[in-house]
């Protein structure tokens, strides 16, 4: 055989273990993706056919109020829970990090509750954050009454809903912790033995040394949150929908998208909003990837 | 034996980690203690101000657990036994056809040389970035076109073409394993499918078990897909029905959210538990992507 024949033999036989991926995401994203880039052009009610009506989709979307809503929703809730979260992520895994006895007895306590199912986190939060027979006012009333102050509604309460959200999200901490302990268990111990000799002390050796080990996967967890933050759905979805309307500070940018495709049927508009998000994504993904360059030289001179 | 070095050392910062995590521990777990509590009382007691672990008279606990338990189960509205059903389906089918496909692809991602192998590896990477929604409306308008909708074949069947983030993950794998096995095999004349199949695949358990367990976790949290493409009750699965019971809105039965919850939660900790070192490494290799 030719070696021109035999190169193209190889080519065939890649192609064909890598076909069921090829095939999937062809016909599973990229139509899809394709498909969605044309819609947002159109007016698409479900039952009928598309019809072309170039931009007006996303000049609808900048004069609408209930858009800016979600969009401003969205933008806080990831603003605050992501620093947040990784802030407790990196505190908790460096305590564990710190070979204390009984390690994996509280890895396990902190992981365990990512393993609830969304949906059912949101009815067990539903309950803890009731109002009335919550076990968290439960909890802080007697606190607070010596105060003069009671505690507040909570998911019922449009001041409250970012709080609760941050404190559900961060229940979920746990995943992120053993990623990072992971992380801590694989900077050289030298440069501890170097730090302490330099007369550092704990907190200085986790700030000087730790922290900048293991920024590679600080920045992957923190790109991922940031996906999944600017997508939030489920637990909003079941917290905050009520039979008289949505608490409008729990309402997001993937439940309004939600809506307008499946509850209203404008399917185009819809996927002008898939199409905003979706560049979000990618412009904050490389915008977190460019400025990170510069971190992880500044860790390396 | 290496002298103990670290902020461990001083016996009082010993002292305060242990406290920080003791009291984080709680914390954590208190939300499911408490909702294993709620659904084992009576509902008069499970909305009341006390603060209570068991019902009043404690002896009554397996009584009323019974009850709640077996009401949640046997409710003729919100049936639990047929959502578990229809889940284990998509589980079971998009389990065996995701680890499947997923290490055939990593298998031509690693172990066959050819020259577009680079690029279809970095499309794979990029696919992991896409948000959902952006697909969410024109999958439901393919898949109605495909006749899927209101079935539980969109929940299971695009798994057959492999998953992005577990090729990734097998792929890594792959490479670790070294390349000579298959060149020995392969100066026996064995085809790429003998290697993938009795080499490749026998070598790579821990790392199967490890996609497989991560599928089965995202079919029992799936609830976008099953929101969108299922139309009929009768085809819910768990994560739909959990919501039924919180839609009744007004006076919610906590006693038997509580319950179905933990019904809902309780086999994956259960999963945990025996295979929490397969969860951990696989946790762990996530922060990798």
């Amino acid at each position: 055989m030719t070696s021109r024949g035999r190169a193209w033999r190889d080519e065939l036989t890649g192609l064909a273990w890598a076909g069921p991926w090829l095939i999937g995401s062809a016909v599973f994203v990229l139509l899809p993706m394709g498909m969605s880039a044309y819609y947002a052009l159109t007016d698409y009610p479900l039952l009928e056919p598309p019809m072309f009506v170039g931009l007006k989709n996303f000049r609808d979307l900048a004069g609408d109020p209930t858009f800016w809503r979600v969009v401003k929703n969205t933008a806080l809730y990831a603003g605050v829970s992501i620093p947040v979260f990784t802030l407790v992520a990196l505190v908790l895994a460096g305590l564990l990090n710190s070979r204390v006895r009984f390690g994996r007895v509280y890895q396990a306590a902190v992981f365990i509750p990512t393993l609830v199912p969304l949906i059912a986190s949101a009815m067990v939060w539903f309950w803890l954050f009731n109002g009335e027979y919550g076990l968290v006012n439960k909890v802080l009333g007697p606190v607070l009454r010596p105060f003069g102050l009671s505690p507040p509604a909570w998911i019922a309460d449009e001041a409250w809903v970012l709080p609760s959200m941050v404190l559900m999200t961060l229940w979920g901490v746990g995943q992120s912790v053993v990623i990072y302990v992971a992380a801590m268990q694989d900077v050289p111990r030298q440069l501890y033995e170097a730090a302490e000799l330099d007369g550092m002390g704990p907190v200085r050796r986790f700030v000087h040394v730790t922290l900048p080990m293991i920024s590679p996967a600080i920045l992957f967890n923190v790109i991922a949150l940031t996906i999944s933050a600017v997508q939030v759905f489920a637990v909003p979805y079941v917290m905050f929908r009520r039979p008289q309307g949505t608490n409008p500070a729990g309402h997001y940018y993937t439940m309004y998208l939600y809506e307008t495709g499946f509850v209203y049927g404008r399917m185009g508009y819809a996927c002008a909003m898939a199409w905003i998000q979706l560049l979000v994504v990618l412009a904050l993904t490389g915008v977190m990837m460019f400025a990170s360059r510069r971190v992880v030289h500044y860790t390396r001179t | 034996m290496r002298r103990q070095k670290g902020p461990t050392s001083r016996p009082l910062t010993r002292l305060m980690i242990h406290a920080t995590l003791a009291l984080v521990s709680v914390l954590f777990l208190a939300p499911l203690v408490w909702m294993l509590a709620t659904s084992m009382m009576p509902e008069s007691q499970a909305a009341s101000q006390s603060i209570r672990l068991l019902p009043d008279p404690p002896s009554a606990v397996f009584t009323h657990a019974k009850e709640n338990y077996k009401s949640v189960w046997n409710d003729r509205t919100i049936r639990f036994p047929l959502y578990l059903r229809n889940t284990l389906i998509v589980a079971a089918l998009g389990v065996a056809g995701m680890t499947l496909s997923s290490a055939v692809v990593a298998y031509g991602l690693s172990r066959v040389q050819w020259r577009g192998r680079g690029a279809v590896f970095f499309l794979v990477l990029a696919t992991m970035m896409i948000p959902f929604p952006v697909l969410m409306v024109p999958l439901y308008l393919i898949f109605r076109e495909l006749g899927w909708i209101g079935t539980l074949t969109p929940l299971w069947a695009p798994a057959w073409f492999g998953g992005a983030f577990n090729i990734f993950l097998l792929r890594q794998f792959f490479m670790t394993i070294p390349r000579e096995l298959d060149e020995a095999a392969r100066i026996d004349g064995c085809s790429h499918w003998t290697i993938f199949w009795r080499i490749i695949l026998p070598l790579s358990k821990p790392a199967l078990a490890v996609v497989a367990l991560f599928h089965f976790i995202y079919v029992w949290n799936d609830f976008v897909g099953p929101l969108i493409y299922l139309t009929d009750q009768d085809q819910y699965t768990l994560a739909l029905g959990l919501q039924l019971y919180q839609s009744q809105a007004g006076n919610t039965p906590w006693n038997l959210l509580m319950a179905a919850s933990a019904l809902m939660v309780s086999p994956l900790v259960l999963l945990f538990v025996l295979t929490q070192r397969t969860f951990v490494r696989g946790v762990s290799t996530e922060g990798l992507k």
